[in-house]
């Protein structure tokens, strides 16, 4: 059973077509760097997979669940999905250990116990844990990244979704959090990054795929599509992102 | 006039109304007014802790309901919103018996509902604006760790909106006080009925409404007070 289905789905914004009759599988362990020019539909890509975004034609199936499914099911799709998104969004009123032990308690039915120490060590895996009682408010972009990515993970996914994790960062913190996912990646998560960072690409990703105008106009191994763009489309595109 | 004269002149005036104001006046009318005063504090309670449910209620039907719901709730907010209390408690006391026969509202009840139904529409729409001013990337975080939708209201936007009503809901407490004083109409014993009862026996409007006055300042300033607290100790988001 492949991780993640697009049926030929496309989704819709009003009259304007954002993503057109998609088809796609992403197996287990893949690392799926999404790129493409704003407005072209990259990040509807990723949120149509855990639901934030409803299609409306064709399937789409996560872990072989259906996101036409039941509140429950489309429930179900989420905890097997967790989610970064560009501007964080840590709960503001919790420090960042009770940010990360938020969804092993509340969605997991973890007890607070068991969850302290998840989220301890998740914390201490992205290099936070002397930060664990403080207040987003009170750290860098990049450590909140960092929260975030390891609030994420406590609900033990198997799939992560990310949504341009480091747009919203100066470039000094960048590679705290690119190096983070590296680190995920190696580990045999499966992943789903929209980003511009064509380091990470290279270096990271498994596979690359390129949205333009709600289609996939190019999906294959990041090497070879970034030193040989084979459309004058991502060649324009890969000059811009530089 | 040189200077200290006028002083003294100042003075002798300042101590000829110390005079003539008598207060022996408030000596006898403090029992009077310390039931008024309990009574107004009753209502005042009783009646911004039930605005408070409903006016909670109500808006979150208004920020997040089906749409049927949140048009009542809207019709609601605009009815209380468009009248005056002292309407509002005249109708409920006078109107509503004559129109269901065999309904009779005790004062103390009326003014006590009169104030549920008027400050929760007022909060009904401090809530409704707290709650839709939280950053949707909140409850989008929620959602995609797979909360059902009243969790990721209790635990995530609801805290959040919470701290930013304080201010505003501080205000609406004040202001419910002092529109009980018009409850007057309907005749319950609350302080200013208290304040106008005394005034009729002994004239003495100085003394009366200066105490009223101080009564009422003091009852806002302790409310002013508690919410300065609360907002200190809450850490605003």
């Amino acid at each position: 059973m492949s991780m993640v289905e697009f049926k030929h789905v496309t989704k819709k914004f009003g009259d304007a077509t954002v993503l057109n009759d998609i088809s796609l599988t992403i197996e287990a362990g893949e690392v799926v760097v999404v790129v493409g020019p704003s407005g072209s539909g990259k990040s509807t890509f990723l949120r149509c997979i855990n639901v934030l975004e409803t299609i409306q034609d064709g399937d789409l199936l996560v872990n072989g669940i259906s996101v036409h499914g039941s509140d429950e099911q489309i429930r179900e799709i989420r905890r097997e999905a967790g989610m970064v998104f560009q501007q964080f969004n840590l709960f503001p009123q919790m420090t960042a250990l009770e940010n990360v032990m938020f969804g092993p308690v509340h969605t997991r039915g973890n007890s607070r116990a068991e969850a302290r120490t998840l989220a301890e060590s998740l914390l201490d895996k992205v290099g936070l844990a002397e930060r664990m009682n403080h207040y987003p408010s009170e750290l860098s972009g990049g450590q909140q990244q960092r929260v975030a990515i390891a609030r994420a993970l406590a609900i033990k996914p198997k799939l992560m979704l990310f949504d341009e994790p480091t747009s919203a960062l100066d470039p000094e913190l960048r590679h705290e959090v690119l190096q983070v996912m590296r680190t995920l990646a190696q580990e045999g998560m499966t992943m789903v990054v929209v980003t511009h960072e064509m380091e990470f690409a290279k270096g990271v990703g498994s596979r690359l795929i390129f949205i333009d105008g709600g289609k996939i106009a190019h999906d294959g191994p990041p090497a070879a599509l970034l030193s040989d763009p084979p459309s004058q489309r991502l060649k324009d595109f890969l000059q811009h992102v530089g | 006039m040189s200077e200290p004269a006028l002083a003294a002149g100042c003075f002798l005036y300042l101590s000829e109304l110390a005079l003539e104001f008598d207060w022996s006046v408030i000596g006898d009318a403090i029992p009077n007014l310390l039931d008024g005063t309990k009574m107004t504090v009753m209502i005042t309670f009783w009646g911004l802790v039930g605005g408070f449910a409903l006016g909670a209620l109500t808006g979150v039907v208004r920020a997040y309901g089906p749409k049927w719901l949140s048009f009542i709730a809207q019709i609601y907010v605009a009815v209380i919103r468009g009248t005056p209390i002292v309407v509002q408690v005249m109708f409920l006391y006078f109107a509503v018996p004559l129109i269901l026969e065999g309904v009779r509202i005790d004062a103390l009840w009326a003014a006590i509902i009169t104030l549920i139904v008027n400050s929760g529409a007022y909060i009904a729409e401090i809530v409704r604006g707290s709650l839709l001013s939280v950053h949707k990337g909140l409850r989008e975080a929620g959602q995609a760790m797979g909360l059902p939708f009243h969790k990721i209201l209790i635990h995530i936007i609801g805290p959040v909106a919470f701290r930013r009503m304080i201010p505003p809901l501080g205000n609406q407490c004040i202001i419910s006080l002092k529109d009980s004083s018009l409850f007057i109409v309907i005749g319950v014993a609350e302080l200013t009925r208290q304040g106008q009862e005394i005034m009729a026996s002994n004239f003495r409007a100085v003394e009366i409404w200066s105490a009223v006055a101080i009564i009422y300042l003091l009852l806002t300033g302790a409310l002013a007070l508690g919410l300065r607290l609360i907002e200190k100790r809450m850490r605003m988001l």
